[in-house]
């Protein structure tokens, strides 16, 4: 018998801090995954956001950075231009990304940077106890929209995909889903293409991946991926939003 | 060699370049947007990266990733910008990163103007942002001290893994003066086993300034500590004006140093025994300056463009054992040194107690 | 004899289930025992049934488990 499945070399052997059926974990193994198959794991730097991932500078194996909340394109930044034949990807949150660093993620994918980023889309604010993310649905109850998301109080919910899909520096962005094997197959094609992009020097990339917070939406982790499926996809659609011709 | 004329801003442009630097990142504001400009043509010229950042938070961000992946990087600001990078400074801090930071300072707080000031001492020296940390400040009063100081902050970065902020003001940055720039050296930058630039084969390297457990970040802040009583014991630096049989001292630092060095003359050509300290680090505060002047003069004048920050480190310094009188200008006025003598002349001989 | 063998590393699994309702052939569950975390951790109740389509590692978010196949060599 033959291996088919077994633990990437880029992801550190130890227990992740993550709650059961948070799909932080699914995402790090596919990354770790491209990262072994395209074998750059020797010229890959990571950087870790701030949020339930900070301590994915201890999971990743490669040389990590740990980011200040929301920064991590302009950390991102400096490392690849100053070591522009490394590979450098970020990992970063909906508060992370789409809150608090919107500045800087827009500015990266207009200057068109050449790093990728992995943005975890779950719809919620989990490490800091459940608030509201700018990603949060209308009427979907966190702490502190106790009772909905109240479009006249706190506005919509922000597509990163469509919205830096728009700008020219950015050279591939996909949304995908984790919430059955089918999609994490998916998933794991759409982090390979990012990867490939930056390999090619085409540009951003950026796949947004819509995941679950089993903790924070109170569901067990099957209705966490149930609610996923039938409440974030339909606002939030799958595809792939800017494409290079390069790249399949 | 000839002396060149050079604007002070583009002076530390210059500097930096001499010292190794080959990257910045960097955000415009007044009064020190000429030296983003002399850096984006000249830091091409020698295959180093110049990029306008979109924002003072992304800059100081930059600068993190890049001197974590082992360059010679910096950026510049003034007040309202320096504010902005509190948090980055911080984590630079934290993570234990070289760099070199430059405030050219501006009347505040808030928007303020663009006039000189010197205002942001406190923000200098006393963190600026959170955390128990400490920068070094270095603080030129021309236009060769700032070449030379630009040296100096990189070489103590490297030597320290310690953020360096060269503090000046907006009469600094414009002044045009002769300097000697000497012969450009092929800078050999320290090598950084800790930077983190994929493995290479090698062991994992982390840039991170988080230590979830208690007993941890404690470790890392009296290491942090260490390293602050080490710098202060070595790298304390001021300057002596006519300091012989002085009864009243000046102390002042960056251009109303210079004013104040016109106050001495002033004084001493009318038979008054003054003189003038001028501290070059604003952090470590030159305390050893002071020590040999105990029992010997009468009184200290603090003279700023600000209400009274660095008076704060003076009082410090002297302890008690002698008065601490302060004289300042605000809202990017500047003290006169005719004001300055008057103020002297009122103090003079036990005055103004 | 089973064309497929997957390996569950108890000691690891949080008990979050996802393997088990995803499993194509139904042969996971999760044991009446606790591990040192506290959780019920997946096991698979009948190997034999098991074909390798690793399905349940795809889902697994915590690196439990190795899927182990009979290649068979075309040609």
């Amino acid at each position: 018998m033959k291996k088919v499945f077994t633990r990437p070399r880029s992801l550190k052997d130890i227990p992740t801090h993550y709650c059961p059926g948070c799909t932080h974990g699914i995402v790090h193994r596919l990354v770790a995954e491209v990262i072994d198959e395209l074998e750059i794991f020797d010229r890959t730097i990571g950087v870790a956001p701030v949020g339930c991932s900070v301590f994915a500078y201890n999971y990743f194996d490669c040389d990590m950075f740990q980011a200040s909340h929301g920064r991590a394109p302009a950390v991102a930044t400096g490392i690849k231009r100053v070591l522009p034949d490394r590979v450098v990807f970020t990992y970063q949150g909906d508060g992370d990304l789409a809150a608090i660093g919107t500045g800087e993620i827009v500015h990266a994918a207009a200057r068109g940077e050449k790093f990728t980023v992995i943005f975890i889309n779950n719809a919620i604010y989990a490490m800091t106890g459940g608030q509201m993310a700018p990603t949060t649905l209308l009427g979907q109850k966190t702490t502190t929209t106790p009772y909905g998301r109240d479009k006249d109080i706190n506005g919509y919910p922000i597509k990163i995909s469509e919205m830096l899909s728009v700008l020219d520096g950015t050279a591939y962005v996909a949304r995908v889903s984790v919430h059955d094997p089918a999609h994490v197959i998916k998933a794991r094609k759409a982090i390979k293409r990012a990867f490939e992009v930056q390999l090619a020097g085409l540009g951003f990339s950026l796949v947004e991946v819509l995941s679950a917070c089993p903790t924070n939406w109170g569901l067990s982790p099957a209705e966490a991926l149930k609610w996923l499926a039938e409440n974030m996809i339909p606002y939030y659609p799958l595809g792939e939003y800017k494409k290079p011709a390069e790249v399949g | 060699m000839a002396k060149v004329l050079m604007k002070g801003n583009e002076a530390i442009g210059e500097g930096a370049v001499r010292a190794g630097c080959r990257y910045f990142f960097g955000y415009p504001i007044t009064p020190q947007s000429e030296l983003p400009h002399y850096l984006a043509k000249r830091l091409p010229e020698v295959g180093g990266v110049y990029l306008q950042s979109e924002s003072e938070t992304a800059a100081i961000n930059m600068v993190y990733g890049a001197a974590g992946a082992g360059a010679r990087v910096m950026t510049s600001s003034s007040g309202p910008g320096i504010s902005l990078m509190q948090e980055g400074i911080s984590y630079l801090a934290g993570a234990e990163l070289p760099c070199v930071i430059v405030n050219m300072i501006r009347g505040g707080p808030g928007l303020g103007n663009i006039a000189p000031a010197q205002s942001d001492y406190f923000q200098a020296t006393r963190g600026g942002g959170h955390g128990d940390y400490r920068v070094i400040v270095l603080a030129p009063a021309s236009v060769q001290e700032i070449i030379d100081l630009m040296r100096l902050a990189f070489d103590l970065a490297d030597r320290y893994r310690n953020p360096v902020m060269v503090a000046g003001d907006g009469i600094l940055g414009q002044m045009m003066e002769p300097v000697e720039l000497g012969e450009e050296e092929d800078v050999q930058i320290p090598p950084r086993p800790w930077a983190a630039t994929g493995r290479m084969g090698g062991e994992k390297k982390l840039i991170n300034s988080l230590y979830i457990v208690p007993e941890e970040l404690e470790q890392h802040n009296l290491k942090l500590a260490r390293k602050y009583a080490l710098i202060a014991s070595k790298e304390q630096r001021w300057e002596e004006y006519r300091l012989d049989g002085a009864r009243l001292v000046l102390v002042a630092f960056g251009t109303v140093a210079r004013i104040c060095k016109a106050v001495v003359d002033r004084c001493r050509e009318e038979g008054l025994a003054v003189g003038l300290i001028r501290p070059i680090t604003l952090w470590p505060y030159p305390q050893k300056a002071f020590e040999p002047l105990m029992g010997k003069v009468d009184s200290f004048l603090v003279v700023e463009m600000n209400l009274g920050q660095m008076v704060e480190d003076v009082r410090l310094a002297v302890n008690g054992r002698h008065p601490v009188h302060f004289y300042g200008r605000c809202g990017g006025m500047l003290p006169v040194a005719a004001d300055v003598v008057q103020e002297v002349k009122k103090l003079y001989g036990g005055g103004g107690n | 004899m089973a064309s497929a063998r997957v390996t569950f590393r108890e000691e690891r699994c949080k008990g979050c289930g996802l393997c088990v309702i995803f499993c194509p052939k139904g042969i996971i569950a999760l044991a009446e025992h606790i591990n040192g975390m506290g959780f019920h951790p997946a096991t698979v109740k009948d190997q034999s049934k098991c074909t390798g389509c690793a399905t349940c590692a795809r889902m697994c978010p915590d690196l439990v488990i190795e899927v182990e196949r009979e290649v068979t060599r075309v040609g």
